[in-house]
């Protein structure tokens, strides 16, 4: 079987949670895999990176470049190319970055590459078997892949649960000497922080939506409490906007925002045409209403027949643990 | 500038449910309609408002059968200079790559200062770009949201976590993949399409492009069918507590990504 | 002839004979005046064609309806009735004011005829009308400045009031009136002062008070006052007239033409250019108004005729919610560009631009609903609906389309209905229902569903109750399901022409495949487009006015409400009420179930308030600071219902919506006309 490197993201010297997941799809691969992590960067919170990817890797290749301080796809797939072996399995988380980096690197390892992959069935041979969503997730795929010259997987995030993680307690190499030339004409300048106000529902893939059961203004902040425990965005139904709790780019609805996100949690929204009209695909949808005639729970996947002013400061408490 | 667009036509999924056929070989698609991939009409728009404010030309190409020729016309419509079409039944079921070399060759044949992408299309899989871009040797962004030309240069800003963007400098000639919402798309009526309806459109074939080992055979990933992942209709009401709803809530969101 | 005092013609200024002075001030004023006039016919000339003028009785019954009767103007009573006066006035003492012009080159001037009885009896009635004059244009001078009604304010964006211009022009009327009053009071102070036989004045007039106030002034004091009226009126009259096409006066002259031009039918939607017949229509450059040029020179008159009365913004429903549009100053603000385009001396001001962006904005053009309220109200029949549309058509040639309204109008170009369902669920709601599919089956009647009874869960309850209805009626009937596409009748007001008219193709198509020999709809929006929209079809009925009927024929039975505690008021579809005044068949249905206890809201029949919209309007959202739905929902609170019966799918989307937005669920319910009668069929 090939070797298998999974490239680990970090910031501030922890490693993403994707880092753990990588190690397990990579088992689902081959069990026996010695998996090697590729953490990269500059400067101290490197090694802390380093550290935590070696809690679920055999060994981490260290590379520490000032090329590498923000990870710059461009630069890392130049990288990549030069340390990793041919014929190897590449494991990326599927997010911004993995998505920059992916194509690309397949290319010029000479590889297969698959995106996306929420499951993996194991391997036949040199063959991969993966599973991947089409059609905004309303259709599932069995696919394979030819990886007799190596593959590059983009996985998607939360799709392998890192419960059954094996340990790693590898050892750190630090292969910066390996690193070879990476110059690369695109330069990262600096990143652009969304302002509070500016928020794109239709980019979270977790939205706590809220609608005429919050009743009053001041139960806005129980939401925005969930939201930040869950690590999701607060959207609404059009009444909030109306009432200028929340600004219009917070709606949802045929008249508001088009959202798609994995996970849709409507918290005391009755479901109008219109604003179910604004949720594409087909996200897991929660919905929370006192009322069990609600219309919204004709098209939720869970409902919960609850106050929604009593259902939401529960659900923090327990979310916050 | 000279920019090239790569559009495709993909089935409009957006409102109606996706079956699968019995044998799982495909998706039913007797009642499916089609258009232009929503990402690849907004990476249209941005080349028309490039060359707009520069000066040049905008082209776009597609892989596809001779039903592909609307969406071409319609972003002539919409004020794409020129289209060309990219038709072979030897390109069939050609994988990410496959379309990638088929583009990579067309590029070859022109002279193209920026080529666009969509970031993905109805596959989800947002692989062409980043293929192409490496294949030409050229500098590639993904998920672009913002596009300033300065000189042989572009500054370009790509949409990441938490609606941040980083801002990149790209040299030209580049490959970027263009996310919904870096423009507002301009209309295109029935009208507009009957206007640009007799305008010759070229078609290339795989011998003109001099491009082989694509399609079927040549592709390294493969669909061995589609199916449908056990899901219940309506919502299952969680009883119980306030708390034990919670808890099985919080158990079913993890599962679901919902929760870490 | 002996005259008491020196008469006009007869004077000197300084060595020139006043005579010759007072041919030269009506030939000046004339002259100038028919160069105005010419200058402001040259934007009408450069303008698209307009309809041929026919209906000529319709068009007559008009002008003596709206413009001589001024039969809109009491809507506005107190306004309403100043102008009535004022406008009698003006007609009155036209002939007078004519009659002074030649007094002043012949002196003793009469018409052939004024010299006897009826020259006398025209006298008392001119007077009084002086008189009445002078009052309520005090008065219209009072509420200008100091009484300020809330409709003539003008926002800030929309540039300075007209005040001043109203105050100016009532000034000269108050200088006209009193003028000739003392004119004709001062000759008659001289005239008994002298002994001589003096003329007899119309006691309590302007001129017989001004006798009086005179009679004790010497002959000097009498003689000047005499000739300075008279000069003073002179010029005060030729001054006025050229100053009317200037700014909004100019309705005076324009407004009998605006009148008989008028609209004399009502729902339609004018064609994409006069004399363009659809199959010529792609040879057509530029669809729609993008600049001043692309309007018709019957909404250029438009333009002129505006009086800026605020009665078209004081009953828009969209200017109430604070939507960025206000009718009246779509006409202002072209009559502006108008005139700074095309001054009366001098260059143009304004470079020839696209208006979408200078002129007018996006949103405000997007904001209207087309409900027709401003075009009810407009006391000379200014119309907005075909500028809003012919400018919709303009941005959509342009693609400057919102991106929410791009989605649903490309789900109506590839599946027929906005929310790019698929055809064959179109009849899904009627499975149980054993309704036969047109044209596959046949049957006399077709129920047109539309896309919203079709599709929208909540909106299938009106499409079930019409269906029960039709069919306790014991109708042959059936629908065209799969081959049904949405009607298009909004798809034409936002613009869409052509899409337009390739729904209005397969649809006559299928209906005229089918066979029926009557079409009956719930929707009013889709009972309009067959109606006025569509060509050749057979007969068309909402379906109140087809139940009323049936009612009457003993076909319906109904049972009594029973719930004494319900109030129910009817709400007035736009496109049922105004836009095919059928106001009284709904009602009459209602008042069929023994026992419905009814109110009116104030405004209703052609004064109904809009819901906020239909169609394509659900999916396309302005800027506003409250919805229509719930100024509507409160008005109809505040006449005591607690129920709203609709007759409008779309009107029960946003009277539900907006019951919800006003807090007041279980306090006001709304439900649609079919489906109350139908809970009320008896068994």
């Amino acid at each position: 079987m090939a070797q298998i490197f999974a490239y680990i993201a970090h910031k501030n010297g922890v490693v993403d949670d994707t880092a753990a997941e990588l190690a397990v799809a990579a088992k689902k691969i081959d069990a026996s895999a010695q998996v090697t992590a590729i953490v990269t960067g500059s400067g101290a919170t490197l090694d802390a990176a380093c550290q935590g990817a070696a809690k679920a890797y055999a060994q981490v290749w260290k590379i520490n470049k000032p090329e590498l301080a923000y990870p710059n796809a461009e630069v890392v797939r130049k990288l990549l190319k030069n340390i990793v072996p041919a014929s190897s399995i590449v494991l990326v988380a599927h997010d911004t970055f993995g998505m920059d980096l992916g194509p690309g690197l397949s290319i010029k390892m000479d590889a297969a590459y698959a995106s996306d992959v929420v499951g993996i069935d194991g391997a036949d041979g040199s063959t991969l078997k993966i599973v991947r969503q089409e059609f905004a997730g309303m259709a599932h795929a069995h696919m394979t892949v030819n990886a007799a010259k190596g593959a590059v997987l983009t996985l998607r995030p939360g799709s392998f649960q890192a419960g059954d993680a094996a340990g790693g307690a590898g050892a750190v190499t630090d292969k910066s000497g390996d690193a070879g030339d990476l110059g690369a004409k695109r330069k990262f300048l600096q990143v652009v922080e969304a302002e509070t106000g500016d928020v794109d529902i239709t980019k979270s893939d977790v939205l706590v939506s809220i609608g005429r059961g919050i009743e009053d203004q001041e139960n806005i902040g129980l939401a925005e409490d969930l939201a930040k425990a869950m690590g999701a965005v607060v959207s609404c139904s059009r009444p909030i906007v109306d009432a200028k709790w929340l600004e219009k780019a917070r709606q949802v609805g045929t008249s508001g925002k088009t959202v798609k996100p994995k996970v849709y949690m409507a918290l005391g929204i009755s479901g109008s045409f219109q604003h179910l009209g604004g949720i594409k695909g087909s996200p897991f949808i929660v919905a929370v209403n006192k009322n069990p005639k609600a219309p919204i729970f004709q098209v939720a996947d869970v409902g919960i027949v609850e106050n929604i002013l009593e259902f939401i400061p529960a659900m923090t408490e327990k979310v916050s643990g | 500038m000279e920019i090239l667009v790569c559009v495709k036509r993909v089935p409009d999924t957006a409102e109606n449910e996706i079956t699968i056929k019995g044998d799982g070989t495909d998706i039913q698609r007797d009642d499916l309609v089609y258009s232009v991939n929503e990402w690849d009409n907004y990476a249209t728009e941005e080349a028309i408002q490039i060359r707009d404010n520069v000066g040049g030309t905008v082209t776009v190409v597609t892989v596809g059968d001779s039903e592909s020729e609307e969406i071409l016309r319609r972003q002539m419509a919409m004020g794409a200079d020129n289209g060309i079409l990219l038709a072979d039944g030897a390109f069939d079921g050609s994988d990410a790559r496959g379309i990638a070399s088929i583009l990579a060759a067309a590029v070859k044949k022109g002279k193209y200062d920026l080529i666009l992408t969509g970031a993905q299309a109805d596959d989800g899989a947002g692989a062409v770009g980043g293929m192409l871009a490496a294949m030409l040797d050229l500098p590639y962004a993904s998920l672009v949201n913002k596009v300033e030309v300065a000189g042989n240069k572009l500054k370009v800003g790509r949409e990441i976590e938490g609606g941040n963007q980083e801002m990149n400098e790209i040299d030209l000639p580049c490959v970027l993949s263009i996310q919904t919402g870096i423009n507002e798309p301009r209309y295109v009526g029935i009208r507009g399409i009957r206007k640009v309806a007799s305008v010759e459109i070229p078609t290339h074939n795989a011998g003109a492009l001099g491009v082989s080992g694509v399609g079927k055979a040549g592709a390294q990933v493969k669909r061995v069918d589609y199916f449908t992942p056990p899901a219940g209709k309506g919502a299952e009401i969680l009883e119980g507590s306030m708390e034990e709803k919670i808890d099985k809530l919080i158990e079913l969101l993890k599962a679901k990504g919902g929760l870490k | 002839m002996e005259f008491a005092l020196n008469p006009p013609a007869s004077n000197w200024f300084l060595f020139i004979p006043a005579w010759l002075i007072y041919t030269l001030i009506p030939v000046a004023g004339i002259t100038f005046f028919i160069y105005e006039i010419v200058m402001r016919l040259k934007p009408m000339v450069l303008a698209q064609p307009d309809k041929p003028i026919a209906e000529l009785p319709e068009r007559v019954i008009n002008v003596i309806k709206i413009w001589l009767l001024q039969w809109r103007h009491p809507r506005y009573m107190l306004a309403g009735v100043v102008h009535i006066l004022l406008f009698a006035g003006f007609l009155i003492l036209g002939l007078r004011s004519t009659e002074l012009m030649f007094v002043g080159i012949k002196s003793g001037f009469t018409f052939p005829g004024m010299g006897g009885t009826l020259g006398a009896i025209y006298g008392v009635i001119r007077s009084y009308a002086a008189t009445w004059v002078l009052v309520v244009a005090l008065i219209a001078i009072y509420r200008r400045v100091v009484s300020k009604p809330a409709r003539y304010a003008v926002p800030a964006k929309y540039g300075k009031p007209h005040t001043t211009e109203a105050v100016f022009v009532l000034c000269m009327i108050c200088t006209l009136v009193l003028a000739e009053g003392f004119f004709e009071g001062s000759l008659v102070a001289a005239q008994k002062q002298q002994g001589l036989e003096a003329h007899t004045l119309a006691p309590l007039t302007l001129a017989w008070f001004a006798s009086l106030f005179l009679s004790m002034a010497g002959k000097g004091t009498l003689q000047f006052v005499h000739s300075a009226s008279y000069f003073i009126h002179d010029v005060t009259f030729f001054t006025f007239l050229c100053f009317l096409p200037l700014g909004k006066h100019f309705h005076v002259v324009t407004s009998l033409f605006n009148v008989f031009l008028m609209r004399t039918r009502r729902g339609n939607i004018k064609p994409v250019r006069y004399g363009v017949t659809n199959d010529q229509l792609d040879s057509i450059d530029s669809f729609g108004v993008k600049n001043l040029e692309d309007f018709t020179w019957r909404h250029i008159l438009h333009f002129y005729s505006c009086v800026d009365c605020g009665r078209c913004s004081d009953n828009c429903p969209a200017n109430a919610v604070g939507r960025p549009l206000s009718p009246r100053f779509i006409s202002i603000k072209g009559r502006n560009l108008v005139y700074a385009r095309h001054p009366l001396l001098g260059e143009p001001k304004v470079e020839a631009q696209p208006l979408i962006g200078t002129t007018y904005e996006e949103d405000e053009i997007w904001s209207c609903t087309t409900c027709g309220a401003c075009e009810q109200e407009c006391p000379v029949g200014i119309e907005y609906i075909d500028k809003i549309v012919d400018m919709r058509r303009g941005m959509v040639d342009e693609g400057m389309v919102p991106q929410s309204l791009q989605k649903p109008l490309s789900a109506i170009e590839k599946r027929g209905n906005p929310w790019g369902k698929m055809e064959k669920k179109r009849s899904e709601w009627a499975k149980d229902l054993e309704v036969k599919e047109l044209p596959d089956e046949e049957a006399e009647m077709l129920y047109f569903v539309d896309s919203i009874s079709s599709f929208d869960d909540r909106m299938q309850n009106i499409a079930k109750a019409t269906a029960k209805l039709i069919k306790s009626t014991g109708a042959d009937f059936g629908i065209l399901g799969k081959d049904e596409k949405d009607s298009g009748h909004e798809v034409r007001r936002f613009g869409e022409e052509m899409l337009f008219q390739s729904l209005r193709e397969h649809n006559t198509e299928m209906i005229k495949e089918s066979k029926v020999t009557r079409i009956v709809t719930a929707d009013p929006h889709a009972f309009n487009a067959l109606k006025n929209d569509y060509e050749d079809l057979p007969p068309v009925e909402h379906i109140s006015q087809y139940l009323v009927a049936q009612h009457r024929k003993g076909n319906l039975q109904l049972k009594a409400n029973g719930d004494g505690q319900k109030v129910f008021t009817y709400h007035d579809p736009c496109y049922l009420g105004r836009h095919n005044a059928v106001y009284e068949d709904p009602r009459q249905l209602l008042d069929a179930i023994p026992g419905l206890k009814r109110v009116d809201m104030l405004r209703s029949r052609d004064r109904s308030f809009c819901c906020g919209g239909g169609g394509l309007m659900l999916f396309y959202e302005p800027e506003e600071e409250q919805r229509m739905g719930v100024l509507r929902v409160k008005m109809a609170a505040e006449a005591g219902a607690n129920v709203i019966v609709t007759a409008c799918p779309f009107c029960l989307v946003n009277m539900e919506d907006a019951i919800k937005v006003a807090g007041l669920e279980g306090k006001m319910e709304a439900i649609d006309l079919c489906e109350l009668v139908a809970n009320h069929l008896a068994e």
